[in-house]
């Protein structure tokens, strides 16, 4: 059994991590500041259950995202993008023209992610519907393996491969045509069909 | 292993969820395809990218008032 005096110690690193979760989750700072101070409220009294030796912070996540369930999930006003079309595997490095031309500068498209901005990126992640964006979030942001987010989430492994895999392709499709709204790109490069 | 059937695993092993069999064989694929390759680099930039650029600074008065709540002064302290 853990010791609630280790609580704060153990626990408050993770805030910074929590929050971000809870921002991209929320969609607003204002509810993501109560989420994550209802989070640790709950967390500090179910401290008492928590098994010293396991991970914390997938712990920590699990409460995170009970809390969101129950707190904002039941009273969502905004609807949830009808998107029917997930896009394909490797849709982003497609329309910047990989996989067609091996001879061309290979550079291009790394320098379009650098040049992404931070807003465009966080707006493409908000725009995925709830149970992708939380299954992006755990693995491509928090690093939590299959397991653990399987865990955090309450699925078997094979829906998390499943929200990932679908999740992912729907955040490139959606990169690509926020970068292109902001002239980040220009079309589509030759030999690739933009749209 | 072709190029449709490396890209749909390359997930799984950037992931780090695939067994030692199936990343050689991905490694190997990898290897000889220049453009899958190129991919694989790409698909683990975006995804430092992704995580770099999602994070958040937790505004000091939040950290103030969880000290607070949970009883503590402060959580510098």
């Amino acid at each position: 059994m853990a010791d609630q005096a280790d609580f704060a110690e153990l626990a408050m690193p993770y805030m910074s991590a929590l929050y971000s979760a809870a921002l991209r989750m929320t969609r607003n700072p204002a509810d993501a500041e109560d989420l994550v101070q209802e989070t640790y409220l709950r967390a500090y009294r179910g401290f008492g259950g928590f098994r010293e030796g396991t991970n914390l912070k997938a712990w920590l996540y699990k409460i995170l995202t009970n809390t969101y369930i129950n707190m904002y999930r039941a009273r969502k006003r905004r609807p949830e993008q009808v998107e029917l079309d997930d896009g394909e595997d490797f849709y982003l490095f497609r329309r910047l023209g990989g996989l067609e031309a091996v001879e061309a500068s290979r550079s291009a498209e790394s320098e379009i992610l650098d040049k992404i901005p931070e807003a465009v990126v966080k707006e493409a992640v908000e725009a995925l519907p709830d149970t992708f964006r939380m299954a992006v979030l755990l693995a491509d942001v928090e690093g939590f393996s299959y397991k653990e987010i399987a865990d955090i989430m309450d699925v078997p492994i094979g829906t998390v491969m499943s929200r990932l895999h679908r999740g992912r392709k729907r955040l490139q499709k959606r990169l690509w045509s926020l970068a292109e709204e902001r002239g980040l790109v220009s079309g589509a490069p030759s030999g690739v069909a933009g749209q | 292993m072709d190029c449709d059937d490396a890209i749909h695993k390359i997930y799984g092993f950037l992931d780090g969820e695939l067994t030692v069999w199936r990343r050689r064989e991905i490694l190997r694929h990898l290897d000889e395809c220049p453009p899958c390759a190129q991919g694989y680099d790409f698909e683990m930039e975006l995804r430092q990218v992704i995580a770099m650029k999602c994070r958040d600074e937790v505004p000091p008065e939040l950290k103030r008032r969880i000290a607070e709540a949970l009883g503590y002064t402060s959580p510098e302290a």
